[in-house]
C-alpha cells in the first residue's frame, strides 16, 4: 500500500470545518449506548480546548430512524430538520454539530435538495411557519462531531497523556477504521477524504500514533441498515455483514476499531458476542474479542479521562487489553459501580468469548 | 517555392500527415513538444490485431521523416504559442520564438490517457498490484511482466471501459481501443504464462474491427480466457499484497469476487490536457459531449475546422486506433492539398 | 450453542477463489467448441425443454465455467437432447456433446 496515493486523494476532499462556535445535536441511541460519549465531546470541546458549543433540551429526533425504516415521509422529516435549524438560528449559532451520522447524511442531503429544489425549500418554510411559527436560516456549516475531532486531532495530541501505543513494545496499536455509511458515501465531497478512503478518522489514529489496518472489507457496511436490524427475522443479514468485515480483517490481527457512527460500534460489537455464541469463533487475542470505540471514548482516554467515565463498561467486548496495551491504569473493582460508588451489579458472562 | 504547413503533434498522425504532404512537394514544421518523435506509440510494446512490434511501425515512420529532411523540418521542444491571420496566410509563432509563415496549420496532437488515479475505487497509485494498459506495455517491453515484490502472476485481471462510458468521470464515450488491447493483452498474458489464469471484466466486448472477433475467439478457445460481463465496482488489497475486486456476473446475475495477483486497468483516451487553451488561440471548437475537437462534420469535411487554414488528424478528434490515426492523417494532408490548390 | 432465532446468512456472492475449475478444464479437453461460447442465448431461445422447465444451455454452460456445479445438476436432466440448439449455435458449439460430458462427469464425481 503506497500511502502517497491516499494523500492525493485526500487531497481532493478538503472540507472547511470551523473550530469553534457549534449549534450541537445528539443522536437518539447513542446515549443509551455509549453513555459517556456525547458528553465527553462536550466536556473535551469546553473545558479541554475552551470551545464555544451549545445545545438545548428542545433538539428533538432529526427522524432519520423513521426515515430509514420507511415510515415516516421525507417531507415530514424536512420539517423537523427545519425546526432543528429554527433552534440553532434562534441561538445565534451558524454553525451545526451533528452526534449522528444518519442525521449528518440527512442533513445534508436535505440541505443539497433545498439548493436544488428551492420550491421545496419554501414549501418547508411554509409549513414550519404554519406548524410552529418558528423561521429558519440554513447552517453555513455543517459538520459531523467527528469532522471536528478531526480538526482538532493535534491539539488533543498536544495534550495527550496517553498514546495509541503499546508501551510494553513501542510499537504502534493496529487500528481498523469504520466509517459509518452515510458519513461520505452519499456526498464524498461533503466528508474527509471523501467516500473511498475517508481520512477523518485515520487522521486521528495518525495523530495519536495508532498504525491504520486497511483490509479488504474496510468500506463494508456493518449491516446495520435500519429495517434490516430492527426486524428480528431480518436480523441475520446484519450479523452477517458485521461477519464479513470480522472474517476479512481477521489476518491483520487489530488491537482496537474506532467508529464514527452511532449503529456501527454497537453491532461490530454485540455482534462479536452472537458470532461467538452461535458460530464459537472469536477474532481478538485469547478468546478475546476486539474491543469497539467511538472516536469521542478515544480522544478521552487519549486525554487521560477514567475508562469508567467514558462508559467503557458497557460495551460487550471489554476494553481492558487496549487499557492493558495503552498503559492506561483502571481499577478492575470500579468497573461495576455507577457514578456515585454503588454496585451496579455485574452482567453474566458469555460462554464462548471472553470480555474483560 | 510550395506553401508551407505547420503541423502541430509528431506522433503517428503527425508524422504521417508530414509525410503525405511532404510527397506532394510542401514544405512541412513538425512541431513536437517533446524531444522525441513518437507519441504514445514509442511506449508500446506490441500492436493489435497481429502483434506487430509497435518498433518497427514507429522506426519505419521516423526514418522516413528524417529522409524528406529536405522537406519536413522537425522543431523539437516546442509548442504554439499564437497564430495572426495575415493578408495571404497565417503567422505562426512557438514558444521558442520562432516565427513562421505558414499557410495551412494542422492540428496532430493526439489524446492522452485517461488518470486512473481519477477511478479512486480502483486504488491506482495506491495498492501496488494495480496497473494501467500502458504500465503493463511497459512491462512487456521491458520483458519484466511480474507482480511489485517480483512473483510471478498466477491471476491476472483485465478491467474494461476504465475512464470510458463513465459519467462520473465526465467521459460518456468509447475509447473504441481498450477491449482489444485488454484481449491482445490478455492472451499475452497467456503466452507468457500458459498456466496462468486470466479474467476480462467488460460490459460490452466492441470488436468492430478487421481480425478483433477473431482474437476474441483466439482468446477464449484457444487460451482459456475467463470473460466475465460485468464491471468492476471496487478494488482492495489482501495481507499479502493481493487485490480482491468485487463485480457482477451479470450473465448470472449473482455478484462474484476474486482475488488477482495483479489488475489491469484499461485505460481509455481523453483529450489531451491543451486542448482548451489551443482551442482558444486557433479559434476552434471543442464538443462539449468528449472535450475532443469539433470537425466541420462527420462526413465529407472530417478534418476540417471551422476556422480557415486549420486542419485536424488523428484522436485530437476523438479515439481512434492506429490505422485509424494513419489513414485520418493521409485524409488530412489530402484535403489541406485541395484547400491550397482550389 | 446458543439459538437467537437468527444466524449467519449463506453468502450469494460467487467466490472464484473458492472455484474448481476440473470440470471447466475436462469439458474444454474432451470438446473444445465448449470455449467458443459468447453467450448470445440463442440456444436457450430455441430450447423445447426451457419453454417449460427452467433448463438454459447458456446459463449452465457459464455456470461451469464458474464452478456452480450444483445447480448444473439440478437442471441438466431436463435436456432432452433434441439437438436444436447445436443447429442454430452460431459459434459451432456441440451441444450435445457437452450435455453428455456434463452428465458423465456430474456421475463420476456422484453429484447427480
Amino acid at each position: 500500500m503506497k500511502l502517497e496515493g491516499k494523500k492525493l486523494i485526500w487531497k481532493d476532499y478538503q472540507k472547511e470545518i470551523p473550530d469553534d462556535k457549534y449549534f450541537y445535536v445528539r443522536s437518539c441511541i447513542r446515549q443509551n449506548m455509549f453513555p459517556a460519549s456525547e458528553h465527553y465531546f462536550l466536556k473535551i470541546m469546553r473545558e479541554d480546548l475552551g470551545k464555544d458549543v451549545y445545545e438545548t433540551e428542545h433538539h428533538t429526533t432529526c427522524g432519520g430512524i423513521g426515515y430509514h425504516c420507511d415510515v415516516i415521509k421525507i417531507e415530514t422529516i424536512m420539517s423537523i430538520v427545519a425546526r432543528q435549524f429554527a433552534l440553532m438560528t434562534e441561538a445565534g449559532y451558524k454553525n451545526y454539530a451533528v452526534s449522528c451520522i444518519t442525521s449528518f447524511g440527512l442533513y445534508t442531503e436535505i440541505i443539497h435538495t433545498w439548493q436544488t429544489f428551492p420550491e421545496i425549500l419554501a414549501k418547508t418554510r411554509r409549513q414550519l411557519k404554519e406548524a410552529t411559527g418558528r423561521e429558519f436560516e440554513i447552517p453555513e456549516h455543517v459538520a459531523h462531531a467527528s469532522d471536528i475531532i478531526f480538526k482538532l486531532r493535534h491539539e488533543i495530541a498536544a495534550k495527550a497523556k496517553y498514546r495509541l501505543v503499546n508501551k510494553k513494545t513501542g510499537e504502534p496499536l493496529k487500528v481498523v477504521e469504520h466509517i459509518g455509511c452515510h458519513y461520505a458515501k452519499m456526498f464524498p465531497h461533503k466528508g474527509v477524504g471523501g467516500a473511498e478512503y475517508p481520512y477523518v478518522l485515520a487522521g486521528m489514529i495518525e495523530a495519536w500514533g495508532g498504525e491504520i489496518v486497511d483490509y479488504p472489507e474496510r468500506r463494508h457496511c456493518c449491516g446495520f441498515g435500519f429495517r434490516q436490524y430492527f426486524v428480528k427475522s431480518n436480523r441475520g443479514y446484519s450479523l452477517s455483514n458485521t461477519h464479513k468485515k470480522f472474517e476479512s480483517m481477521e489476518p491483520f490481527k487489530p488491537d482496537m476499531i474506532i467508529t464514527n457512527c452511532p449503529g456501527c460500534p454497537y453491532f461490530m460489537d454485540r455482534w462479536q458476542y452472537v458470532i461467538a455464541e452461535t458460530e464459537g469463533k472469536t477474532y481478538g487475542e485469547n478468546g478475546r474479542g476486539i474491543p469497539v470505540f467511538t472516536y469521542e471514548e478515544v480522544a478521552g482516554l487519549v486525554m487521560g479521562y477514567d475508562p469508567w467515565d467514558l462508559g467503557l463498561q458497557v460495551h460487550q467486548i471489554g476494553p481492558e487489553s487496549v487499557l492493558d496495551k495503552m498503559g492506561i491504569p483502571y481499577d478492575p473493582e470500579a468497573k461495576y459501580k455507577g457514578l456515585d460508588g454503588q454496585d451496579l451489579g455485574r452482567p453474566e458472562m458469555p460462554k464462548n468469548i471472553s470480555c474483560c | 517555392m510550395k506553401e508551407v504547413i505547420v503541423v502541430l503533434g509528431g506522433g503517428p498522425a503527425g508524422m504521417e500527415a508530414a509525410l503525405s504532404l511532404a510527397g506532394r512537394g510542401y514544405k512541412v514544421y513538425l512541431v513536437e513538444k517533446t524531444n522525441a518523435l513518437g507519441g504514445h506509440l514509442a511506449c508500446w510494446d506490441r500492436l493489435f490485431p497481429q502483434q506487430e512490434p509497435a518498433q518497427d511501425i514507429l522506426n519505419e515512420l521516423v526514418n522516413k521523416v528524417r529522409a524528406a529532411d529536405d522537406r519536413i523540418e522537425v522543431v523539437y521542444g516546442a509548442e504554439l504559442q499564437y497564430v495572426k491571420r495575415r493578408m495571404r496566410g497565417l503567422e505562426v509563432m512557438l514558444s521558442n520564438q520562432t516565427l513562421l509563415q505558414a499557410d495551412a496549420v494542422l492540428v496532430a496532437c493526439g489524446f492522452d490517457l485517461f488518470r486512473a488515479e481519477r477511478k479512486e475505487e480502483y486504488g491506482y497509485g495506491i495498492y501496488e498490484n494495480v496497473l494501467t494498459s500502458a504500465d503493463l506495455e511497459r512491462k512487456f517491453k521491458e520483458r519484466k511482466v511480474v507482480c511489485a515484490d517480483g512473483r510471478t502472476p498466477e491471476k491476472v485481471a483485465f478491467v474494461h471501459c476504465v475512464g470510458s462510458r463513465d459519467e462520473k468521470v465526465d467521459h460518456t464515450y468509447c475509447s473504441k481501443v481498450c477491449c482489444v488491447t485488454a484481449v491482445k493483452q490478455a492472451c499475452e498474458i497467456k503466452e507468457l504464462y500458459p498456466e496462468a489464469e486470466v479474467f476480462n471484466l467488460y460490459m460490452d466486448l466492441r470488436m468492430f474491427d478487421r481480425y478483433f472477433e477473431q482474437m476474441y475467439h483466439k482468446a477464449q478457445s484457444h487460451y482459456g480466457v475467463h470473460f466475465v460481463r460485468g464491471r468492476l465496482s471496487e478494488v482492495s488489497e489482501t495481507i499479502d499484497g493481493k487485490i480482491l475486486i468485487k463485480t457482477e456476473d451479470t450473465l448470472l446475475g449473482r455478484p462474484m469476487k476474486l482475488t488477482v495477483d495483479m489488475l489491469v486497468l484499461m485505460v481509455g483516451m481523453q483529450a489531451c490536457a491543451g486542448t482548451a487553451e489551443l482551442a482558444e488561440r486557433l479559434d476552434l471548437k471543442v464538443s462539449a459531449s468528449d472535450h475532443f475537437f469539433e470537425t466541420k462534420d462527420l462526413f465529407l469535411r472530417g478534418n476540417h475546422t471551422h476556422a480557415k487554414g486549420i486542419f485536424l488528424a488523428g484522436a485530437c478528434t476523438g479515439p481512434k486506433s492506429l490505422p485509424d490515426t494513419l489513414q485520418d492523417a493521409r485524409s488530412a494532408a489530402e484535403s489541406i492539398h485541395r484547400y491550397l490548390n482550389d | 450453542m446458543k439459538d437467537f432465532g437468527f444466524g449467519l446468512k449463506k453468502s450469494g456472492v460467487i467466490d472464484l477463489d473458492q472455484t474448481d475449475w476440473t470440470l471447466l478444464r475436462e469439458i474444454a479437453a474432451e470438446e473444445p467448441s465448449f470455449m467458443n461460447c459468447f453467450y448470445c442465448g440463442t440456444c436457450t431461445a430455441t430450447c423445447s425443454a426451457g419453454k417449460y422447465t427452467g433448463f438454459n444451455l447458456r446459463r449452465l454452460q457459464l455456470l461451469i465455467k464458474r464452478g456452480q456445479w450444483d445447480e448444473v445438476a439440478r437442471r441438466i436432466p431436463e435436456c432432452m437432447l433434441c439437438g436444436k440448439c447445436q443447429w442454430v449455435c452460431p459459434k459451432g458449439v456441440n451441444t450435445r456433446h457437452i450435455v453428455m460430458l456434463i452428465n458423465k462427469k456430474l456421475h463420476a464425481r456422484k453429484i447427480c
